[in-house]
Order: C-alpha cells, then sequence, then structure tokens
C-alpha cells in the first residue's frame, strides 16, 4: 500500500505519530514556503523590470521595497468584493480556489532538498514522492484549467467568457507538446517518480552538467517544455487569456478584493511551480557539487547544499521568465496556434521517437553511432512528409472561403 | 534573430542610469508657467489688491468663483479702492486651472502659484474660502493641512500674470508693469520675456 502512495521511506515503514508530526510540518513549510517564494518573485519581477525599463521599481515597504507584495496583499483583504447580478453565485466563488489548490499541489511533488534524517525518520526533503509524479504535475495542471474557465463562465459577462475560451484552447494545444517533452525525460529515466528523476541526474563530477542532466541530452525537449510550460502558465508571450486591448482582464474581468488576488496568487505559483518542475526534470534537481572541504554527512552537505542548488537553479529560470515577460511582444492568436500545433507538438513527438531509438540503444547494447544517426535521420525525414502534407496557410484560408 | 536582438536591448538597459525622480522626496522643477492654485495677493503696505469686481468671477468657465463686494470701512480700509472683495470663494472641484481669472483681474489680485499637490478628502474643503486663498502677512500661500508642498514652492505666485502682462512684448522690454506683492517687492520678469521670447521657450 505505502509502495503505491509514496516512494519516501518516511512512510515504508508504518505509520506513527511522529510521521504524521513530520508530514504536517512539512505541509506548512512547504506551504509557507510557496507563498513565501511567490511574494519574494512578484517583487523580484518588479525590479527587473524596472532595471530593465530604467526605473527603480517598489522601494517604500521594507527595506528595497521588499514587503510590496505583503502591502498589496494586505490591500486586496480590505476591497470590496463584488459578484455580477447575472454571475453563478457558488462556482464564482469556488473557481479562485479551484485554480490556486492545484497549483500548490503540482508544487508538492518537487524534491526541494536531499535524503535528510528528522526525528531519527529517513525522509526526502519534498512533501510528496508519488510513484505517478509527473502524471500527477500534468493532472494538476490540467485541473487549474478549471479554475479559470468556470471563472470565466460563472462571471456571466461576455469578456470574461471569451478570456477563458482562449484560456482553454491554449491549454489544450500546450498541453499536448507539455506532455510529450516530459515523456523523453521519462524515457531517459525510467521512472515517473520526481525524486527518481532528480537521482537519476546525481551530481558525479563537474561533466555531469552536460551529460547527466537532462537539458543537454535531451535539449529539443527541453526548449519545448520551457515553451509550451510559459504558455500553459498564460506568461507572457502567451498571455492572451488576459489581454487587456482585447478582453479587458480576460477571465477575471469580474473578480474585486481577495478573489481577484487569489487568481494571481495562482497564476503566479504556476510560474515558479513549473520553474521548480523544470529545475528537477532538466537541470539536475537538488544535485549538485557538494563542498568537498566539509565532511559528506555533516549537516552542510546533507541539508543545505541540496537545497542551495535547488535555489539557484530556480533563481536562473525565475530570472528568465522576468527577462522574457520584459523583452517579448505578446503573440498573435493564429501564431500562437501555429507554434503550438504546426511546430511543438511535432517536434516533441519526432524527440521522443528519437529519443526512444537512443534509450533502447543504450539498453540493447547497438552500436551508437549508427542508432542515433538513423534515428535523427528518421526524425528529419517524418518531418519533412508532415510538412508537405501540411495545407499552406493562404490555401486554408481559401478553403474556408 | 530579431528575437535574440530584444533580448539584448533588455539586458543592455539593466546596468544604464536610472530616469526615476523619487517623488515626493525629489521633485522636477516646475515650468515657469504652471497653473497650480490660486493665491490672492496683497500690496505691500498690506491692503487686499481684489476690489470685489466680480470679473473674474465673470469670466471663469467652469464657473467656479463666487466674489462679493462691500464698501470700504473708510476708517479701516480693506483694499485702496472704493470696494473690496468681502466673500471670496474657488471650488477646486470645478476649476479648470485656466487661468482666464487671472488675466480678467484688473488688479493683479488674483494669481496662481505652482502649488497643485492638494487632496482633499470631503467637499467642503474642495471650496477655498478667502481665508484660505489670502496670503499671509509675509506675502505666503497659507498652508492647508491637506496641501503637500515643501522648501520655496511657494515662491512663485505670480509668474502667469506677469508673463501675460504687456512687458511679454518685446516693445516694452524693461519696463515693470505689474505692481509690487507683500513680501516679494517689485518681482522681476520671468526669463523667457523679452525679445528672444518664443512661444516655445
Ligand atoms: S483658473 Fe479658470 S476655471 Fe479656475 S477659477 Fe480661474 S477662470 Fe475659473
Ligand atoms: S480677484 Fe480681481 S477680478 Fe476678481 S473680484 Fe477681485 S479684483 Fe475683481
Amino acid at each position: 500500500m505505502s509502495a503505491i502512495l509514496a516512494g519516501d521511506p518516511l512512510l515504508s515503514h508504518g505509520i506513527d505519530f511522529e510521521v504524521v508530526l513530520i508530514v504536517i510540518a512539512k505541509t506548512v513549510v512547504v506551504f509557507a514556503l510557496l507563498l513565501v517564494l511567490v511574494m519574494f518573485y512578484i517583487w523580484f519581477m518588479r525590479k527587473v523590470i524596472a532595471d530593465m525599463q530604467n526605473r527603480i521599481g517598489p522601494n517604500n515597504a521594507g527595506p528595497w521595497g521588499i514587503l510590496q507584495t505583503l502591502a498589496d496583499g494586505i490591500k486586496f483583504f480590505f476591497k470590496e468584493q463584488s459578484i455580477p447580478d447575472t454571475a453563478d453565485r457558488t462556482v464564482f466563488r469556488l473557481a479562485p480556489y479551484l485554480s490556486v489548490v492545484p497549483a500548490f499541489l503540482a508544487f508538492s511533488i518537487v524534491p526541494i532538498g536531499g535524503k535528510v534524517s528528522i526525528l531519527g525518520h529517513q525522509t526526502y526533503l519534498q512533501l510528496a514522492d508519488p510513484p505517478i509524479g509527473v502524471l500527477f504535475l500534468l493532472m494538476m495542471s490540467g485541473i487549474g484549467l478549471y479554475g479559470v474557465m468556470l471563472a470565466g463562465w460563472a462571471s456571466g459577462s461576455k469578456y470574461p467568457l471569451l478570456g477563458s475560451v482562449r484560456a482553454s484552447a491554449q491549454l489544450l494545444s500546450y498541453e499536448a507538446a507539455f506532455g510529450l517533452s516530459v515523456v523523453a525525460v521519462l524515457l531517459h529515466a525510467g521512472t515517473l517518480s520526481t525524486r527518481g528523476i532528480a537521482n537519476a541526474q546525481a551530481w558525479t563530477s563537474w561533466h555531469s552538467f552536460v551529460t547527466d542532466w537532462y537539458w543537454s541530452i535531451a535539449i529539443v525537449s527541453f526548449v519545448i517544455f520551457v515553451i509550451a510550460a510559459i504558455a500553459e502558465t498564460d506568461h507572457p508571450p502567451f498571455d492572451l487569456v488576459e489581454a487587456e486591448q482585447e478582453l479587458v482582464g480576460g477571465f477575471h474581468t469580474e473578480y474585486t478584493g481577495i478573489r481577484f488576488a487569489i487568481f494571481f496568487l495562482a497564476g503566479f505559483m504556476n510560474v515558479i511551480t513549473m520553474s521548480a518542475i523544470a529545475v528537477t526534470l532538466f537541470l539536475g534537481g537538488p544535485s549538485g557539487p557538494a563542498l568537498g572541504f566539509l565532511p559528506k554527512t555533516g549537516v552542510v552537505n546533507v541539508w543545505l547544499m541540496p537545497i542551495f542548488w535547488f535555489f539557484s537553479k530556480l533563481m536562473v529560470l525565475l530570472f528568465g521568465t522576468v527577462w522574457i515577460r520584459a523583452s517579448l511582444p505578446r503573440l498573435r492568436y493564429d501564431q500562437l496556434m501555429d507554434l503550438g500545433w504546426k511546430w511543438l507538438i511535432e517536434l516533441a513527438f519526432l524527440a521522443v521517437m528519437v529519443t526512444a531509438v537512443v534509450v533502447v540503444a543504450r539498453d540493447q547494447g547497438w552500436e551508437r553511432w549508427i542508432a542515433v544517426p538513423a534515428a535523427f535521420g528518421g526524425a528529419i525525414l517524418v518531418l519533412g512528409l508532415l510538412r508537405l502534407c501540411m495545407p499552406k496557410a493562404d490555401e486554408a484560408v481559401s478553403e474556408v472561403a | 534573430m530579431g528575437m535574440a536582438k530584444g533580448f539584448g536591448v533588455t539586458w543592455r538597459q539593466m546596468f544604464r542610469p536610472r530616469l526615476t525622480t523619487e517623488y515626493p522626496d525629489a521633485k522636477r522643477p516646475k515650468p515657469e508657467r504652471f497653473h497650480g492654485r490660486h493665491v490672492l495677493n496683497r500690496y505691500e503696505d498690506g491692503m487686499e489688491k481684489c476690489i470685489g469686481c466680480e470679473l473674474c468671477a465673470g469670466v471663469c468657465p467652469a464657473k467656479c468663483i463666487y466674489v462679493r463686494g462691500a464698501d470700504n470701512p473708510p476708517d479701516a480700509p480693506v483694499s485702496p479702492g472704493e470696494r473690496y472683495g468681502f466673500v471670496y470663494e474657488i471650488n477646486y472641484l470645478r476649476c479648470i486651472h485656466c487661468d482666464l481669472c487671472v488675466e480678467a483681474c484688473p488688479t493683479e489680485a488674483i494669481t496662481e502659484t505652482k502649488l497643485f499637490e492638494f487632496s482633499f478628502t470631503n467637499r467642503e474643503d474642495a471650496i477655498y474660502t478667502k481665508a484660505e486663498l489670502l496670503v499671509d502677512d509675509d506675502g505666503r500661500a497659507r498652508r492647508q493641512p491637506w496641501e503637500l508642498w515643501m522648501g520655496d514652492e511657494d515662491d512663485h505666485t505670480s509668474a502667469w500674470m506677469r508673463a501675460t502682462s504687456p512687458s511679454g512684448d518685446a516693445e516694452f522690454e524693461g519696463r515693470i508693469a505689474w505692481s509690487n506683492e507683500l513680501g516679494f517687492g517689485e518681482r522681476p520678469a520671468e526669463p523667457a520675456q523679452g525679445p528672444k521670447a518664443s512661444p516655445d521657450a
């Protein structure tokens, strides 16, 4: 039973009071951590974007304005909350939570640190390590869509509805590429568990950075993952869901006060969760060089260094998201659909095929220098054929006309 | 790769100097002829300039000035003329700061300062009465509790009036055509006035 529930050694020796306590403590810590991360990320984002626009950014609340997000959050609590007459009141109230809960749950499977012992119990520094790890992530990102969809539908107003229809279409389009890009990693690692994937990218020496971490082994999938993840989180340049010029605020047009804030919280949580997942899947999770001059089993190398590496990598990716936000203009709707359907899904598919060949070649001991080029050749051939079959844009238009 | 170029631009901007002025701790200099809130001026001997003629009220396009004149008490005159402004009110919820009242005034009694940071929390406060508009015994604008200004921002109380007086014309260069003010004496001309003055100076 416990093997189905979790791979965490904490749960493998029966469940007693201490175990429950540890799990509760972990839950609280992870929840608080995610909230603090969101606070920090919003401040960080505003500061970096301000830098990129020669401004100063928030600088009044706390040192360097670091408490600005807190101040904004408190303000939201005291704002009036209005519900439109035409709204479906129950669903309208429920929707924000439907979008924030999955965002949090998805973060629970991210390995933040290594294997430590608390109160004599061995455990992973992550809230949960279900053997279906990555599937759980896909599930959660799918359920998160309900929050957006129901918010738009329950508002009983046209712009939210249009925004939520866009959101659904966008998420459905990119979910496929997203899932496929993850498959390449799964094939390499041979497990669905996030801990297993992180362990498969363990740090052995400096060349691990290139030879063991999946960002380089599955570079195509990594790029596709990043693009699809940005699209999944409605992050610019894919933020058509809330394109102000066209849709006012998109699905959250009718939301005010703390409910509105919860949508934003969920949005930023998603960005952080996706970055954390990218760290886990492609950048080795918490693995990284230990401090050689300190004992291998000491507190620093067991507890701190993995956590340090995890957050360093997370910071790099988060900076990347902010940089993208500051640099790229929003895509047009047809560009969004073209990119998703005509390029990403195709490429992700081919990447999976090539990966499969590479993995099988590795396991069977085939000649690498024959198998890999053959796989690439096949992939390019398939891509070419697909391109040939695809109607040109103007043809498609004339057909419609 | 146009996209990479875009990323380069944002990256480079991170290391350029900031352009932000940290308002309200620091303020940028205001244009010379800035239209802020009004003051009612006084002569150097302390007499009020307003003669209660209601020309300003008549010209105001927003109809926000209310003036009632009264005869000067012979033993304690308020203004040098026959009458004085007995009631003077400006409703700042209506004023559009067009400065037409300043141009209409025959005695340069009403002028506009550069003070604009007044955010009242009730409508009563929006109506400035004579007690609030009239300059104090040093010739300075009276600070209301809800007004935010500091330093010498209340120095420049009659720039627009002087700028539009006949001396603004090259023909009258060097000839002062405005009366002295309490606390400031004879105000110098604005730098932009004179032969070199052009519309965009
Ligand atoms: S500035 Fe214009 S609107 Fe304001 S009181 Fe004078 S005339 Fe009226
Ligand atoms: S401010 Fe000038 S225009 Fe208005 S009533 Fe007084 S003297 Fe007349």
